[in-house]
């Protein structure tokens, strides 16, 4: 099939004009990957665009070595771990009952009620966080774990899935004797590997980055984790809130303010989310579309 | 006491018996739940109080409607309220135009290899925080960024997308909808999948060519989900993105820029005022609630969605 000319003008179009969208997208993190990697005198003199100029790893060095990095990723770390463990978990018991029809099992409507009701209304910034201190839970790694354990996005994913599972797998397996536990590790989970890929992968970014939580409910900054350090002791960072003895015990936290050493902070923070996002696509894209919308 | 009675009652035992598992999976979710959403919401009552730290809350006095009184004689209070609308309002609609454009631009490409590298690019936003991208654009569109030396370069003079009150509010919906497209085009992308070929077949025989045969069986096509996202997202205009404009903004541009989210952070966190903070976060959520009861009705009744 030969394609007229006003067909080709339409692909030729198309083509251009998403290639532009697509370096729309890349151009502003290219950009702060080649600050990151100038030094600094080329970065103060406006002169980098898309590629390093003058080479230095120092940005990084200086990230790595004399910031608080280090700590903050172990927060992360373990509020992602802890967090992986309660949020899947909780997922899974939740959608499973709740997947079932009426006449399965009765009290379904009451708990849809309790549940969809927290979910399109809140207590709001305040109650929520005179709640977690008045649990005691300030400064400890359960107050970024707990009050989101139950996330009825990732239910709502989770419960649509399970539906689409055929009722005749289920049917036998009950005359075979099997109780409902039996039945979702048994039968359900193995059958909902992508589902529950894409849910583990949104529970990972949402906790690597989260931030918010870990600048309220924490007093001391030493409990901060990555995303929130970022924030607070990279990005916010001015020299002049310093004061002199400090600079005096570490000369080398002046040099904070410099772009070419916030464009590190930001580079080693997201990285690790940048590099394994890509492989898991094939599994969010129909994890999503399963999960969410069905026309 | 009749056998039909007992009769009830046993079968109700094994009813209870055999959902019983269904309640204990339930019940941990449901305590947490409680917890850390039921008691809150309880917690609300403090827009009603003179609430002091250092009592606790059922022992505050009580004050009515005063804080709501304080902090609608506010007079920044309404200009944070049409902030949040306006930029809320502009995120609803380009989040919507610009991902069903990309999923049918994206559709007509036939180059798997290309589609695909594409696709991967344009979720890259979508998973970086908001802190990190906060910032890139706070370099990036800085005065000695690289967008003004490049606007420069043209000749152009520069422009101050971050501290100008006029412009902050159009930076912050052209870099959300930078963030957020290529993710929310997902949906559109699989709905085109499931258009029936027959009807390009059909297209084609009646001599539509690709843009016609576009417009006239793939955006129809994906009608009924477009409307759906739309109504679903109604319930977002009193949520502007808090994550984004508090990275973003600064003094200069709060008369533009402030938005509920942000002056209840400043009010209450900050401020320490917890009468007048929880007052204006009850006013959100009641109003927001409303708004998105309304949206699962009218997505219920006339497109036949269900949220559970």
């Amino acid at each position: 099939m030969k394609m007229t000319r006003g067909q080709l003008a339409y692909a030729i179009f198309n083509y251009v004009f998403l290639t532009l969208l697509g370096l729309f997208c890349l151009l502003p993190m290219l950009n702060i990957i080649a600050l990151s990697l100038s030094s600094r005198n080329m970065v103060n003199a406006g002169a980098v665009t898309f590629w390093p100029k003058q080479f230095t790893l120092s940005s990084y060095g200086y990230m790595l070595q004399k910031s608080n990095l280090g700590p903050a990723a172990i927060v992360t770390l373990k509020r992602l771990l802890i967090g992986l463990v309660f949020n899947l978990g909780l997922t899974i018991l939740v959608a499973y009952p709740l997947s079932k029809e009426k006449d399965t099992f009765r009290s379904r409507k009451y708990y849809v009620g309790f549940f969809l009701f927290s979910m399109i209304f809140n207590g709001g910034l305040i109650p929520t966080y005179l709640v977690i201190s008045k649990l005691g839970m300030l400064d400890k790694v359960w107050a970024l774990v707990l009050p989101n354990a139950v996330t009825m996005y990732y239910v709502l994913l989770m419960l649509n899935f399970f539906r689409g599972i055929p009722k005749g797998i289920e049917e036998a397996a009950t005359v075979d004797g099997a109780g409902w536990f039996t039945i979702l590790v048994r039968i359900y989970l193995p059958l909902s590997l992508p589902s529950l890929a894409t849910i583990t992968l949104f529970i990972i970014v949402g906790h690597w980055n989260e931030w918010f939580d870990g600048m309220i409910y924490n007093n001391h900054s030493e409990h901060y984790p990555l995303m929130t350090f970022l924030q607070y002791h990279v990005l916010n960072f001015k020299t002049s809130d310093l004061r002199p003895e400090q600079i005096a015990a570490n000369p080398a936290l002046a040099d904070l303010e410099g772009r070419a050493i916030k464009s590190a902070g930001i580079v080693l923070c997201t990285l690790p989310i940048m590099c394994f996002y890509p492989f898991l696509q094939k599994f969010f894209v129909t994890g999503i579309v399963v999960g969410s919308v069905k026309g | 006491m009749s056998k039909g009675n007992d009769n009830n009652r046993s079968r109700l035992s094994i009813r209870l018996r055999k959902e019983l598992p269904f309640h204990l999976m339930l019940l941990p979710g449901v305590l947490l739940v409680l917890v850390f959403k039921y008691i809150p919401m309880v917690g609300l009552s403090i827009a009603f109080q003179d609430y002091s730290p250092l009592f606790g809350i059922f022992e505050q006095d009580w004050c009515g409607l005063e804080n709501f009184r304080y902090i609608f004689s506010l007079s920044t209070f309404p200009r944070v309220i049409y902030n949040t609308m306006f930029i809320a309002l502009l995120k609803i609609i380009a989040g919507i135009l610009v991902p069903v454009t990309f999923a049918l631009m994206l559709n007509e490409v036939r180059n798997i290899g290309y589609k695909r590298t594409l696709q991967t690019v344009v979720y890259l936003p979508h998973f970086i925080s908001w802190v990190a991208l906060a910032g890139i654009f706070l370099d990036v569109l800085s005065l000695d960024g690289i967008v003004n030396s490049m606007l420069s370069g043209l000749g152009l003079k520069a422009v101050y997308f971050l501290g100008d009150e006029k412009i902050f509010p159009y930076t912050m919906v052209v870099t959300d909808v930078w963030k957020t497209f290529g993710w929310n085009a997902i949906v559109y992308l699989a709905a085109i999948t499931g258009i029936d070929p027959q009807l390009y077949e059909a297209a084609y025989l009646d001599g539509a060519g690709r843009f016609r045969q576009t417009l006239h069986v793939t955006l129809p096509g994906i009608m009924p989900i477009v409307v759906l996202m739309s109504i679903l997202s109604i319930g977002n205009v009193l949520r502007a993105g808090f994550d984004q404009i508090f990275n973003l903004y600064s003094p200069l541009v709060y008369s533009t820029g402030d938005i509920i989210d942000t002056f209840v952070y400043r009010l209450g966190i900050l401020g320490a005022q917890f009468g007048p903070a929880t007052a204006v976060g009850l006013f959100q959520s009641a109003v927001s609630f409303v708004l998105i009861v309304t949206g699962y009705w009218v997505a219920d009744k006339f497109l036949g969605y269900r949220v559970f």
